[in-house]
Formats: C-alpha cells, structure tokens, sequence
C-alpha cells in the first residue's frame, strides 16, 4: 500500500536569471512498511524533497499525496493536523526543545494535537522505554549524550499514530556504533509499518533502506532494488 | 586469507584434530571464507614439514591429531603483527574505467559513474541486511561485514569525489574561471 506518493514534483527558488531548479519532475512512492533512502551530493535536492514530502514547503508545480489525500488540496489547517498526527521527523541536528524534558518533548506533538498532559505524557514515556531511554525520561537534553538526543527524536518522530518517518541525515553527527543504533530503531518503526524516508550522502546509512534512490541535480537518476532476504544472501558463502 | 596461520591460532590454544580444526576456522570467520576439507590437511602437512606442528598417530585424515610447536608460536606472533602489503596501489579496474570514460567521445562519464555506484550501494543493501539478521549473534561474522561495508563505502566515497570534481571541472572548462570551490587564501591572517 503506497503512504506517500509524489508525482512529477517541482521545486524552483528565485525568478529569472537567479532561478533555481531544486527540484525537477520527481516521483517517487513508498509503501507502508518500507524504508526509502534518497541519496545525493550536497546541493542535489535532498533536503527540499523531504521538506516537501513531510509539507514544511509548498511544491512550484506537481502533487504530494499522503495516504491517498493530496497535499494541494488541503487548507492550512488540515496540513497542520497531518503534521502533528501523522508525519514524524528527525533531522541531524536533534531539534529538541533545551528547556523540556526527554519526555517532555516526545509527548509534546500529541499534546499540541489536543491529547491531554497525562495520556501524552504517558504515551512520551513508553516510547522512550521502547528505545531504552526510560531511566533518561526526566533529564533535559543537554544531559543526554548525542546518541541518546537521537533516540530521543526518534522516539517524538514514531510516538502516537505516526505513519510516516522522514529523517534528513539521521546519523550524521553521530559515531559509527550510534549512527548503526539510529538507524535499526529507524528499521524496526518500518517494520511495524510506518512508512519512512531517509535523506543522505552516506552510502552506509542508505544501505539500512530496502530501496535506495539516487538524486542528482534535482533529478532522480537510479534506483536500487530491495535486498534478498538473509537465507538466499548466505547461500553462497555457506558452499564449500 | 592466510588459512596456515589461522590453522596456526587454533593450534596455540591446545591440541586438535583435523576435523575439529576445520570446524573451527569456520566458525571464527563467521562463515565468510569457506574451507574444503583437502585444503585443511593439504597445509597441515606443510606445517608439520616445516617444523610449525607436530602429529600423533600416522593415520591421516579427520581424526589425526596436531599441536603446534616451539617454532609455530613464534611463527605466529610475527605473523599477527606483520602488516600486509598496502604500501603499491593495486592497478585498479574501477579507476582505470572511470579514466577511459573520461576521455571516451559519446560517453557520459558520470552515467558509468553511476552505474558502479548502483552495484556498489546494492551490494552494501545486501551486507547490510545480513548484518540486521545475523551479526547480533556472532561477533566474527558482525566483524567480517564490517569490514566489507567499510571497504565498498570506500569505494562509493571515491566515486561520489570523482563526480564532483569531475563536474567542477566541466564547468570551468565552460567557464573559463575557477567557479566551484573557493581556494584557500595564500597568507593567512592571524587575528591578535
């Protein structure tokens, strides 16, 4: 089942001679369950695809749709709503907000929704235990490690009905072991069918999705097909 | 794979038979270089006429047990920190493609840039997925993919700089000017 679809979409900054194509005829679905990585050089379009997909921008021409419902056709208010309901986001610089505590933070977009203190506040707690921050739960960023700040938005990125994962560079700043760690609970959130996005210029990040895109000044170039499953990939090298 | 100094290790922890060192080395190498069992006796043989281990029994085969010498221990301490030969750069296919192509009339090079980047990216897909599986449970194996990973990734950086800098290029060539990064200044001010 598709959950985000983007047809023929089109990006362009500036007018005349200082216009900028971002984004040129893009499409691209992914389904329920799976994990996407779109990968390209800096200045590739990357980013603006995934600001368009998760509707913090408006497309120049062509359609987002999310789950069945196009983007254009929504008032500001229903895009507001689907931002806080359906689409979670994860960016490499954390985002979280200093002054709120790890709890705080994950419950806040289900608080903003409408959802009161204590059910959100409870629903932020369990997601955190799920990505084994509960001990951390009532400590404020900046006592958290950086690998523990991602969970951190990862956990705000899946809490609740999320149904759509984007994330711009998820593990970028962070080391190897931690950078693996992010991106199997980005991995597991698929599995229980969030449809997720990933955006990077690293090869090893990409190489966690079950598809991977290539962007190339605005343009998707390539795709890679999903990966066997493991009993076919260890065949080969169990033969003598 | 030196499979004379693995056997070797496994040696230096005690006395094995043929079998069991087989069995072994698999185990320790996650899987990933597989043995036959000829091979196995074949280098033992060879070890014992150097001196490096020595046999009970006059039996060959499976049952046959071995132990290293004296001479195999020191053999293998040198060997664990003799580092191989990374000093000559391999004549490299992939770069020497990418070389040709540049210079190739009706070629596109960053299209043959993309098409190795695509087997490359699927490839690590796959090395990937099997680490997801498997690698939680086997520290050798989890090791082994790593390294793999690591070495295709290299291989992807090289192409993504290649790219770039082979688009820079094109474009000052169309330009006449150095457009694309800034160089460092010459004389660098240090602020008092």
């Amino acid at each position: 089942m598709t959950f985000l679809e983007m047809q023929h979409v089109s990006k362009v900054y500036g007018e005349g001679a200082a216009e900028v194509h971002a984004l040129r005829g893009i499409e691209l679905s992914v389904d329920a369950g799976q994990l996407v990585a779109v990968m390209g050089p800096s200045g590739s379009g990357k980013s603006t695809l995934l600001t368009i997909a998760g509707s913090l921008e408006e497309p120049t021409s062509g359609e987002v749709l999310v789950d069945g419902e196009p983007l254009g056709a929504m008032s500001p208010n229903e895009r507001a709503r689907l931002r806080r309901r359906t689409i979670g986001y994860v960016f490499q610089d954390f985002n979280l907000l200093a002054g709120l505590t790890a709890a705080e933070n994950v419950s806040l977009p289900l608080e903003l929704d409408g959802v009161p203190a204590k059910p959100a506040r409870a629903a932020g707690v369990q997601a955190l235990e799920e990505l084994g921050l509960g001990e951390r739960a009532d400590r404020f960023p900046d006592e958290l490690s950086g690998g523990e700040r991602q969970r951190v938005a990862i956990a705000r990125a899946v809490v609740g009905e999320r149904r759509l994962l984007l994330a711009d560079e998820p593990s970028g700043a962070l080391d190897s072991a931690n950078g693996e760690a992010v991106m199997r609970l980005i991995r597991a959130a698929c599995q229980r069918g969030v449809a997720g996005v990933v955006v990077t210029h690293d090869a090893q990040l990409a190489s966690w999705a079950d598809r991977v895109v290539f962007l190339r000044d605005g343009m998707v170039v390539d795709q890679t097909m999903p990966p066997p499953g493991p009993e076919s990939l260890l065949a080969p090298i169990r033969t003598p | 794979m030196s499979v004379r100094h693995a056997l070797l290790a496994l040696l230096s922890e005690g006395p094995k038979y043929g079998l069991q060192l087989r069995q072994e080395f698999e185990a320790r190498t996650g899987e990933v270089w597989p043995l036959n069992v000829g091979q196995v006796y074949t280098t033992l043989q060879r070890l014992e006429r150097d001196g490096l281990v020595e046999s009970e029994g006059d039996e060959e085969g499976p049952q046959k047990g071995y132990s290293i010498t004296a001479e195999g221990e020191a053999e293998l301490a040198s060997w664990l920190r003799t580092p191989p030969d990374l000093s000559s750069p391999p004549r490299d296919e992939l770069v020497i493609k990418v070389l040709v192509a540049l210079h190739m009339p009706g070629v596109d090079v960053h299209e043959v840039v993309q098409a190795h980047r695509h087997y490359l990216v699927q490839l690590m897909q796959e090395w990937t997925r099997l680490k997801e599986y498997a690698a939680d449970r086997d520290l050798a194996f989890a090791l082994a993919v790593d390294a793999e990973l690591y070495r295709l990734d290299s291989v992807v950086r090289w192409l993504d700089a290649a790219d770039g800098r082979i688009k820079r290029a094109a474009l000052e060539e169309r330009e006449g000017a150095p457009t694309a990064l800034p160089r460092a200044p010459r004389k660098v001010e240090v602020p008092r």
